[in-house]
């Protein structure tokens, strides 16, 4: 494959797993978190890179998603100490993101980890990281790793759909029929940090925000049946980090920033042309009676 | 006593430093429609859901069926405020109804065609049939409340816990509801409904709990519903209803 | 003495970043009876397409120009947000959410084509958006300093005003305030801390300048005004302690150690504070549930002894 063509695919990759994580992320209210578990995240990328001192990709995973629970637990706990709960969110991440730069500052120095790099990925380089598989043969490794982790997000979406799918609507329910919702929103956020790690190098901290939020947000405006707005929901993944690329390169600028932007334009045309909840639908039948 | 379905004794909570309920006991005889009855803010729901496990208590001890909740869990039916969730969530009647079976299908299987007929039927005992396929959002807010009283039909519980499934329905889903907690006695379930018109409580419900932070009184609906016991509940200042 | 060895472009910069504190800490106390904590986070992320298109206009690096690009990139983010949450059913934090990223991709990708305009990182730019307050002048300093004392002028001289504002809006239209114009001076306040503290806490920590202050001080206090005046100090100590820590090693992130000293505090506060800190929730909650256990006891026996 040629070097554009790996770039399309691991983009594209990148935007299927964070548009499928982000339909329930969106309806469980928890898009906030996704902003800060991005960022948390970077903190275990750091200490496994301080621990293991390379730069490897399970190191860092492991990394992420105990960066992305005890992200989750902190904001839990001071949710249960009363404090509101976007006030909690705010400190959590802010102060692990904060020791997280001062660790790369001052340990890491020049290494392989810069926050800039972290903040905004570095999708130009994936190709040239390749390792060797047996019957795919040479393939990025980053691209590998999303693959990986594609199907990871897929099969614990669909083993667990109806779980996912009743703690979402109605949690008090849920823990009435005797499951457990609280293992269920830490497994949740471990999937929401598995694909932050994964999107990381590709785009980084910020875009992996963009592409989780915001293609679901679209899908949402769609549709009102849960299996659509997943197809959807990825689609408008897939669709922004190609035209993301594209656009990119037509006018010489950063990649991740052209792709978060691309599923802004996206939110846009849906909210206001959507026939079933956008803005154009609610002019032309105005307050449908209920 | 044997014959009581539920035993709660010395149950007291607390939200950080204020105290909501405290020494809280009572019994439910098996077979009574309970209406719970008290002031906003007396912790009706806040009773229900510390029962079920939903909410810590600070002391005391809730048993069902004479065993603790986490043996008896799938015999027991929850129906929360309907304000509780997000109507906006993407799917139709059906499916919220097909919730109700999740506790019995088990992990990592799916709803079969089985489960769906259960649905569809519970739907239908709530005259809802038309509306399996519609979407939630499009419902309205008696239709919702049907919606999750058919849930808690499909559940097939012994027991039954509602919270509010009255407000702010229609008249025609009041008396839907009605018809259909009479029916669930009939056939020897117990249910206790948090209840908040004062008007409607001696027509509906054979037994009353009238609560405000602590149980004020608790019996059969003749016995317990009197003007004494209800402005000792509300305090001085209520404006019985019956007086308008 | 300390301050002697500081070479005084550093002086300027503890003021700043003091008094940028101060600002922040008695604006987050509003922000944060008015439940937006994280739409600081929001509107910061989305302040950078104009930061980096007020740079691109006037081809230099200018505190003021690139503070009003990005407040008006703040103010239109914040427009979004609210048009959308109204307008559609997509929930708040997904809105912030979705105007945060995208705005801040935008950013960069403007800031991409701003970079190579100018050739390499020479504009300075890198350093505004991930805070850096060493790497700011006089000027810069004067900018941030005066609009910073105006913020926290706007909030004292109101400060009935925003009272009543912020807990009773019903009560505040009956005494006859415009609600409309209190929304936005709130606005406008709210997006100037926010700029004007990009420069030296970066975009993405901004927030925090607004929100751990301010939690910090609710457990030291039950009254409104207090809170501001311990969130102010709260605030002008992480700046000014977290600046001079930067300070003692070489291209530090000023930013995240001023976040630190502001997370110690907090971290103090929730564990000794005398309003609901842990220790004294402790403490209570034992007491409360021996007085209780000898209460129910004592009844039971009055009970018995019927």
């Amino acid at each position: 494959m040629t070097y554009s063509a790996w770039i399309i695919l691991t983009a594209s990759l990148v935007g299927l797993s964070c548009g499928i994580m982000g339909v329930f992320l969106i309806l469980r209210k928890q898009a906030m978190m996704a902003d800060a578990i991005s960022h948390t995240v970077l903190l275990g990328i750091v200490i496994a890179f301080l621990v293991t001192n390379q730069v490897s990709g399970v190191a860092m995973l492991i990394g992420g998603i105990l960066a992305g629970l005890l992200t989750a637990f902190l904001v839990q706990s001071l949710q249960s100490l009363n404090i509101q709960h976007d006030a909690g969110i705010g400190i959590v991440f802010t102060t692990l993101f904060a020791i997280g730069v001062i660790l790369i500052a001052t340990s890491v120095g020049n290494a392989h980890l810069d926050v800039q790099h972290a903040l905004m990925g570095e999708i130009t380089f994936i190709p040239f990281h390749v390792i060797t598989l047996p019957i795919l043969g040479e393939i990025p490794q980053a691209t590998a790793f999303l693959f990986v982790v594609l199907l990871i997000i897929v099969l614990f979406i669909t083993a667990f759909y109806k779980e996912w799918k009743i703690t979402t609507f109605d949690p008090a329910l849920a823990a009435s029929l005797g499951m457990p919702v609280l293992f269920l929103h830490y497994l949740f956020m471990s999937l929401v940090s598995v694909t932050t790690v994964a999107s990381f190098d590709a785009v980084g901290a910020i875009m992996v925000v963009a592409m989780l939020i915001t293609p679901a947000a679209s899908a949402y405006l769609w549709t009102d049946r849960l299996a659509k707005m997943f197809i959807l929901s990825g689609s408008f993944g897939v669709l922004s980090a190609v035209l993301g690329y594209y656009l990119a390169f037509w006018i010489d600028t950063s990649i991740s920033g052209s792709m978060a932007f691309m599923t802004g334009l996206i939110f846009l045309i849906s909210f206001i042309f959507s026939p079933t909840h956008g803005l154009m639908a609610k002019y032309i039948r105005p307050k449908q009676a209920m | 006593m044997t014959n009581s379905i539920i035993k709660v004794e010395g149950l007291a909570v607390a939200y950080q430093k204020n105290t909501v309920l405290s020494d809280v006991n009572f019994e439910v005889k098996p077979g009574s429609l309970t209406g719970i009855v008290g002031p906003n803010g007396a912790g009706k729901s806040t009773l229900i859901k510390t029962m079920l496990g939903l909410h810590p208590a600070l002391s005391g001890s809730v048993y069902f069926f004479g065993s603790p909740l986490s043996k008896v869990k799938s015999r027991i039916g929850y129906v929360p405020q309907r304000g509780s969730v997000d109507w906006d969530f993407p799917t139709d009647a059906l499916d919220i109804v097909t919730m109700g079976l999740y506790g019995q299908i088990g992990w990592l299987k799916r709803p079969t065609r089985l489960h769906k007929e259960q649905a569809f039927n519970a739907l239908k005992k709530m005259g809802m049939e038309d509306y399996a396929h519609k979407q939630i959002s499009q419902l309205s807010g008696g239709q919702q409340q049907r919606v999750f009283l058919a849930r808690a039909l499909v559940q097939d519980a012994d027991l039954y816990f509602m919270d509010e499934p009255l407000a702010g329905v229609d008249a025609a889903t009041e008396r839907a509801i009605m018809a259909i907690l009479k029916e669930l006695i009939a056939d020897g379930k117990t249910v206790m409904v948090v209840h908040h018109d004062l008007q409607t409580v001696a027509n509906y419900f054979d037994h009353v709990l009238l609560l405000n932070h602590t149980v004020i009184k608790h019996g059969e609906t003749s016995k317990v519903f009197t003007k004494e016991n209800i402005v000792q509940t509300y305090g001085g200042n209520m404006r019985w209803m019956g007086d308008e | 003495m300390w301050l002697n060895l500081l070479s005084s472009n550093t002086q300027w910069v503890l003021l700043s970043t003091m008094v940028l504190g101060i600002a922040a800490g008695t604006m987050g106390c509003l922000v944060y009876w008015k439940r937006q904590n994280l739409m600081s986070d929001a509107l910061s992320h989305a302040s950078l397409p104009g930061v980096v298109i007020a740079f691109l206009l006037i081809g230099e690096k200018n505190l003021f120009y690139l503070i009003i690009g990005a407040a008006i990139s703040a103010l239109i983010g914040a427009y979004l947000i609210q048009w959308i949450t109204t307008s559609s059913r997509i929930s708040e934090d997904t809105a912030m959410g979705i105007v945060l990223a995208v705005f801040y991709g935008f950013g960069i990708m403007l800031l991409t084509v701003a970079n190579r305009s100018v050739g390499g990182n020479q504009s300075g730019l890198d350093s505004f958006i991930y805070g850096q307050a060493a790497a700011m002048v006089k000027s810069d300093v004067i900018t941030m300093v005066v609009l910073a004392i105006l913020v926290i002028l706007v909030v004292v001289v109101g400060f009935k005003e925003w009272k009543v504002y912020l807990f009773d809006q019903a009560f505040a239209s009956g005494l006859g305030l415009s609600l409309k114009t209190m929304n936005i001076l709130y606005t406008a306040i709210f997006v100037m801390t926010i700029v004007i503290g990009i420069q030296a806490v970066g975009v993405i920590l901004m927030s925090a300048m607004l929100i751990i202050p301010a939690v910090s001080a609710r457990y030291w206090t039950k009254s409104f005004k207090q809170m501001i005046f311990l969130s102010a100090i709260f605030g002008g100590m992480a700046g000014m302690v977290g600046t001079l820590i930067s300070t003692i090693g070489n291209g530090l992130p000023t930013g995240s150690f001023i976040v630190i000293v502001a997370a110690s505090f907090f971290i103090i506060s929730l564990v000794m504070g005398k309003e609901k800190g842990l220790l004294i929730q402790y403490i209570q909650f034992k007491s409360q549930q021996k007085a209780y256990l000898a209460s129910s006891i004592s009844s039971e026996k009055e009970v018995q002894s019927k």
